[in-house]
Formats: C-alpha cells, sequence, structure tokens
C-alpha cells in the first residue's frame, strides 16, 4: 500500500478495498431506507461508536500505546456538545469540531504522561480516568445536570429533504463518520502513519530514523481523543440525552473489544468493531436478560477464537486464498500481511505488549 | 478482470436486495396485527389486544423493584384469563434499564418505535423517567401511571399532557413526615440522608418546606449516589451531628445498609424510614428485624402481611391470582401489591376509554375517580383536568418488631 505496487498481489489487495468500499457505501446509504426507524437508530449509533473505535484504533493499532479510558474522551465529546446546544444556543453542527478540539487538547494533556508510562502502566492510568468520569460529571452538576443527565434537543430534519427524522440523523452522522475516516485513511498513509507504526514497532530505530518519539506518541494520543470526542458528540445528538451512566467503565472495554474484533491496525475494522458491540449486547438480553452479559462475554471468546485477527484479518485471509489466484504459499501469506500497512497478527500485537513491560523506560 | 468487478456488483446488488428484504419484514411485523381495528384506531391497539410497555431495573442497584413489574403482569395475566379489558387482552412488554437513564431512553424508544406500543405504563424510576418525559410527550404516547413520586408529573400537566404519576407524590410523603414529627416530636433535629437524584431532592425540598417555620429543624444532610456501593459513612457523620431524629429517604438496597448501620452505632434516633425504602422482606429482614424496631414510615394500600386484612376480599383475590400465576413468589412482598394496584388502575382507565385512541385513553386517565379496594379504606385514585396527582392519602405506620401496625388516620396532603 504504501510502498511502490509490486505486480499481482498489491494490485488485487487495492481492487479488494475498492470494491469493499463501494459495497460498504452501497449498503450504508441503503439501510436508512429500509428499517424502521429503531433500527435506524441502532445502525446511527453504531456509526458514531465506529468513529471513536478508529480513534482507539489508530491509538493501540497504529501507535502500539493502551488506553482503557477512551470511555473518558467519549463522554466528554458528549457533553461538550451537550451543553454547549443547552446553555449556549450553539448550532448543533458547530459544536462538532469543538467537541473535537476539546478533546484533541484534554488527549494532548493525557498524553504527556504516555511519554513515560507504557504497557500496563499506561492501561492502569487510563483505566482511572475510566472509573472517575461518571463521578467527575456528576460532581459538577451545576454543568452537566448532575445524575439527572441533560436533554438535549435532537436535530430535525430539513423540510426540503423530506426525510424522516431518525434518517436524516442517521446521514447526517454518517457524513461526519465519512469525514473522519478519510481523515484517518490519509494520516496513516502518510509519513505520520509510518512514524507512528515505526515507533509501535522499534522504538530505536524510529529514533535513529530522526522520529520525535515524544511528538509523535502525545499527538496520536490527542487524534486518538479528538476521534473518540466526535464519535461521543455524534452519539449523543441523535440520542438527545446524555446521563453520567451513559459512560460506563464497560464501554471502554467494548473500545477496545471493537478493535480487536475488527482488526487491529486497520481502518475498516472500526466498522465491524463497532457494530459488533451496538448490536451483540442488544440480542444477547434479548436471549435471556439474565445471563446478557455471559452470552456477551462468551460470543467475544468464540469470536477471538475464530478470528484472532480480526473481520478485517479474516477477509484478507480470504482474498489470499481465493481459488482464481494462484496458490499462495505461507511465506508469500505473511510477506502480504507485514507488508498491509504494518498490519500485524493479534498473536504478534500481544507479544509487543508484553515485552513493553519490563523494557519501559521508567526503569 | 471485468468478470470479477461485475460479479462484485451482482454481490454488492444481492446484498442490498437482502437488506431491503429485511427491513420490509420488519415493519411488516411493526404495523401488522391489525386484525381490523377501528378506523380511528391507533398503534397497539386492536380489537383483540391492547399492547403496553414499560421500562424497569431488572439488574443494577435497585433491581429490588422488578418485583413491580411481576406485580403488574401477574394481574394483567389474571385479568386476561377473565377475559381482558372490553374483550382486548393485555400484552405488557418490559425491558431492563438497570435503573439508568440512558437505558431507559434506549428502551422507550424501542417500546415505541419498534415495539409499537400502544401506550407506556408505569415506567419505575425519577431519573428515567425524567430521561423520557419530552420524547414521549413529542411522540404523543401515554406515559402513565409512572413508578415514581416525583411531583414534576403532576406539575407540569399544560408542558406534559401525556405523562401522569400514580402513587403518592413525594412531596405529599414529606408533609406527612413534617405533620407527624410536628404533632409527636415538635422540636425533633433532624438529620437526612437522601439519594442525589429527582426522587431524593424532591423529597427533602417538600420536607423542608413543610418544616420551615416550626419547631423541627433539619441539622444535618448527607447525600449518595445510586450507584455508590454503601452508605455507611454518611450514616455515621449523621450519627455524630447531634440529631435526635434521622429522615431515610433511600432506595432498598441503601435503606438496608442506613438501617444496619446505625444498629452497629449507639445512635439510637427516631428513624422515619421513606415509602419506597420500607419493604419488609427487602429492607427490614436484611438489615435485622430487631433493628428495624420502632421505625415509622407511611403506606397507601394494605399490607398483605397485615392481620386485619387476612379476610379482606381485595387482598385474597391478590393472593389467590399471585399463587396461581407465580407460585414462588412471596405475596407478603409488598411490590406485588403495588404492581398489582397500579395494573389494576390501568385496566379501569382502558375500560374508560371511549375510543381506541391514545388521546382517548389520556381522556379517560384525566377523569379518574376511582375505588381501587386493594389500597387503604377510604384511599381513591382521583384526577382532573387540573389535578395529575391520582393517589394524594397516606398513613403513618410503625414497625414493631414483626409487621407494620397502621397508626392514626389516612392522611390527605396535596402537592401544590
Amino acid at each position: 500500500m504504501t510502498g511502490p505496487p509490486r505486480g499481482t498481489a498489491a494490485r488485487t489487495e487495492q481492487r479488494l478495498r475498492a470494491v469493499g468500499l463501494v459495497a460498504l457505501a452501497a449498503v450504508a446509504l441503503a439501510i436508512p431506507f429500509f428499517f424502521g426507524s429503531f433500527r435506524v437508530g441502532q445502525f446511527t449509533q453504531a456509526i458514531a461508536l465506529a468513529v471513536a473505535v478508529l480513534g482507539l484504533n489508530l491509538l493501540v493499532g497504529y501507535s502500539g500505546q493502551i488506553s482503557l479510558g477512551h470511555g473518558a474522551f467519549f463522554a466528554l465529546g458528549s457533553y461538550v456538545s451537550a451543553i454547549l446546544i443547552v446553555r449556549a444556543d450553539v448550532p448543533y453542527l458547530l459544536t462538532l469540531p469543538i467537541a473535537g478540539a476539546a478533546c484533541f487538547a484534554a488527549g494532548l494533556l493525557f498524553g504527556l504522561p504516555a511519554l513515560r508510562l507504557r504497557g500496563l502502566y499506561l492501561a492502569l492510568v487510563t483505566l482511572g480516568l475510566a472509573i472517575a468520569t461518571p463521578q467527575l460529571i456528576k460532581r459538577f452538576d451545576g454543568l452537566t445536570g448532575g445524575t439527572q443527565g441533560l436533554s438535549v434537543p435532537r436535530p430535525a430534519a430539513p423540510a426540503w429533504s423530506g426525510l424522516a427524522d431518525d434518517q436524516f440523523l442517521y446521514l447526517l452522522t454518517l457524513a461526519g463518520a465519512v469525514v473522519m475516516f478519510a481523515l484517518a485513511v490519509g494520516l496513516v498513509r502518510g509519513s505520520v502513519g509510518r512514524a507512528l507504526i515505526v515507533v509501535r514497532d522499534n522504538e530505536i530505530a524510529a529514533k535513529t530514523m530522526g522520529v520525535n518519539l515524544a511528538t509523535v506518541k502525545t499527538r496520536a494520543f490527542a487524534v486518538s481523543s479528538m476521534y473518540a470526542g466526535v464519535g461521543g458528540a455524534l452519539y449523543m445528538l441523535p440520542i438527545g440525552f446524555v446521563a453520567p451512566e451513559s459512560f460506563p467503565l464497560a464501554l471502554s472495554f467494548g473500545f477496545l473489544a471493537a478493535i480487536v474484533v475488527g482488526g487491529l491496525a486497520t481502518i475498516g475494522g472500526a466498522v465491524f468493531g463497532a457494530l459488533f458491540i451496538e448490536f451483540v449486547p442488544v440480542y444477547a438480553s434479548d436471549v435471556d436478560e439474565a445471563l446478557a452479559g455471559v452470552i456477551y462475554g462468551t460470543v467475544l471468546i468464540a469470536f477471538m477464537y475464530a478470528l484472532p485477527d480480526g473481520v478485517m484479518g479474516l477477509a484478507r485471509r480470504l482474498w489470499a486464498r481465493r481459488p482464481a489466484a494462484a496458490p499462495p504459499s505461507r511465506e508469500q501469506d505473511a510477506a502480504e500481511d507485514g507488508d498491509a500497512d504494518g498490519l500485524s497478527r493479534g498473536g504478534a500485537r500481544s507479544e509487543d505488549v508484553v515485552q513493553g513491560i519490563p523494557g519501559g523506560s521508567s526503569r | 478482470m471485468r468478470l470479477r468487478q461485475v460479479r462484485w456488483l451482482a454481490i454488492v446488488a444481492a446484498f442490498a436486495l437482502l437488506v431491503a428484504a429485511c427491513g420490509r419484514s420488519e415493519d411488516d411485523q411493526g404495523a401488522g396485527g391489525g386484525g381490523g381495528g377501528g378506523a380511528a384506531a391507533d398503534p397497539g391497539i386492536t380489537d383483540k389486544e391492547i399492547k403496553l410497555g414499560g421500562s424497569y431495573p431488572f439488574s443494577g442497584p435497585a433491581s429490588a423493584y422488578r418485583l413491580i413489574a411481576d406485580g403488574a403482569q401477574v394481574y394483567f395475566r389474571y385479568l386476561n384469563d377473565k377475559g381482558g379489558v372490553n374483550g382486548r387482552k393485555i400484552n405488557f412488554r418490559t425491558l431492563d434499564d438497570g435503573y439508568e437513564p440512558p437505558r431507559a431512553v434506549q428502551n422507550a424508544r424501542r417500546l415505541i418505535e419498534q415495539e409499537k406500543v400502544f401506550a407506556l405504563f408505569n415506567t419505575l424510576g425519577t431519573p428515567n423517567n425524567l430521561a423520557i418525559w419530552d420524547y414521549v410527550n413529542q411522540q404523543k404516547v401515554p406515559h402513565v401511571f409512572v413508578a415514581t413520586g416525583a411531583s414534576d408529573w403532576g406539575r407540569d400537566i399544560a408542558k406534559h399532557p401525556w405523562t401522569i404519576g400514580w402513587q403518592p407524590n413525594y412531596v405529599t410523603e414529606a408533609k406527612v413526615y413534617a405533620d407527624y414529627l410536628k404533632q409527636e416530636k415538635p422540636s425533633a433535629k433532624v438529620a437526612v440522608l437522601y439519594q442525589n437524584d429527582g426522587f431524593g431532592k424532591d423529597l427533602l425540598g417538600g420536607f423542608e418546606d413543610a418544616v420551615e417555620g416550626s419547631g423541627v429543624k433539619v441539622v444535618a444532610k448527607e447525600s449518595y449516589e445510586v450507584t455508590d456501593p454503601t452508605v455507611a459513612s454518611q450514616v455515621k457523620k449523621l450519627a455524630s451531628s447531634g440529631a435526635d431524629t434521622f429522615l431515610n429517604i433511600t432506595t432498598p438496597k441503601f435503606s438496608a445498609q442506613a438501617i444496619a448501620t446505625i444498629a452497629k452505632s449507639d445512635w439510637e434516633p427516631l428513624h422515619i424510614l421513606n415509602n419506597v425504602g420500607a419493604s419488609k422482606t427487602l429492607v427490614l429482614t436484611p438489615a435485622g428485624l430487631s433493628n428495624a424496631k420502632g421505625i415509622v414510615s407511611t403506606a397507601y394500600f394494605k399490607d398483605p402481611e397485615d392481620p386485619q386484612w387476612a379476610s379482606d376480599e381485595a387482598m385474597q383475590e391478590y393472593k389467590t391470582a399471585l399463587r396461581k400465576y407465580k407460585p414462588r413468589a412471596d405475596p407478603n412482598e409488598p411490590f406485588y401489591v403495588y404492581g398489582w394496584a397500579a395494573a389494576t388502575t390501568m385496566a379501569e382507565a382502558l375500560k374508560q376509554m371511549k375510543q381506541p385512541t391514545r388521546q382517548a385513553l389520556m381522556d379517560a386517565v384525566r377523569g379518574l375517580n376511582l375505588d381501587i379496594p386493594i389500597l387503604l379504606p377510604g384511599n381513591r385514585v382521583q384526577t382532573g383536568s387540573g389535578d395529575g396527582y391520582p393517589i394524594e392519602a397516606m398513613q403513618i405506620e410503625r414497625f414493631d418488631g414483626k409487621t407494620w401496625k397502621l397508626q392514626g388516620d389516612l392522611i390527605r396532603a396535596a402537592a401544590d
């Protein structure tokens, strides 16, 4: 992808992407016109979640830092947008970039400790952030509405569009997500993406190549937080309500589950991951309300056994084994994997994480 | 190569069709089932069925309240077997919100937009109902007999005509406690523990207003969040405040914790426990019945354990039905009676509806004057175009170490 085309393997991979994108766009545009309003609302939420999941994947998958606290930035984005709309009458579209900017700033601040901490240590610090978030929101109840939450007027469809409100909100969220995904693709394909990957894979090598580790890491954290914030604002708008309980610890873990389900260090994986965390819990509680958590967990474990490298990994493997092409040898397969934006398999990634602990720079 | 692209296009098209097919069938489900209701019929009602929806905490810190949903469900099944309401069977669909407002919002949308219920009935929790309040009123869906005593439901009829409460509101309850203290302990120094949300603040505010200018003084206040693991530290702080009266504004889990914490301390206040925490099986028994001796609370329906109702007709009807439809349930649990009584009210309102429309239901709900026999004698469900508080009378009760004993007379205290 980033390298020069190397014959058919790269070309077919490109074609796979193009076709996948067209298919995705067709399905995405069809959804609001074929489903009932509640189902459309669920898809709208999944898209908003996908933006946040993408942000976390930029951080974890590409830069190799771990965050268990992205629910906090998601919450911050939601509340910035909600408070601006309710208390200051700011037009809702304008609140999206503001929420993104606020979270970028917060992420930059929070990214500073990320310079000194890595692996499990960073995970713990961000975990603390996620745990504190609902309590913090409750303490500032003058601004946030406390436990009671904030009711935010839902954007209405403009009359000329002829759309129902839920369809309009879906398309609005989709448009926001497309912008964010396009930005991410640009980011990952450019020099920033290469810098991120080399920092993840080998910090010493990165240094010798002139990459400024501190800048890259903090910016990665900030950009990732910005995605979570925009996702949070997009999530809040169609629901028209935020409360501290909207952002439990499980949300942050859900994001992490989503990037693994979708595929680490992939852009498209965020969509599948978000669909997973939006829909599987709902169906789980339809099967049995009392056992919902157990079912969700079991499905997640089964998923990891069946698809250790996520949905995108499966797509790649299927493509590599397609009958039309010459049967690929194992080496070729591995080479393709390594090539694709430095995509590593689930196993390789966890190895990195483990290695990161004893070798932490704080020692 | 070209062939491959065509194949992909075909796959995309097929997928889109599949999506379309799914969508259609779902819409059919929603709109269907209308087996020939009147031309003006609203969603969720046919000649044979009325579909109601409710959101309850089946999980989480307030899951004790799920028994209310069960009590209502038992009444509807009992009623359906007797023929339903004017030939219509009631189908009561409940969803779990874990006492979390965001999930209540999701549930309300799902019940209204996907399940196409005729009305939301008895959804539980003050913060949860406040969260869906604006939405259901925009949708013009009846949001009736909500299981919360917040005074908001009756105060704002003009802006929220589709919402109405049921139980005596917290301001009324607070007035009853204030009157009791003014009579029994006119110079009481009161320490208050309250849940930091709409429910707790409503009752606390009502109490503070009602004791203003009297000898009864609030000397200490502590709050807790419904997500807190325990209220022990708050209760200890209150115990050291020098107060001689404890007003306990809590939901069941925390009511029990507060009783147990006080028992372990050397504080011996007059303990007033709000109605929502006054369940013997869920609160007093776990906290220790001997620890609960002397606690004062309020009641507005008959306590299934009180021997004076043993041969009461309404009580026997309830107990027989509960034994038949939910054999493993403990009929002495008052939350079942609550659900049963609220469901009885709902059935009466549906019976009085002149047309099968949501508007007609609200017209009926706004003009009720019902004798619900499982309420305390003399207590009625009364509403009017300007009166949005269905039940407004309560009676003081005191726990004697074994059962609740009613004290004095039914006290009527309207909120304003």
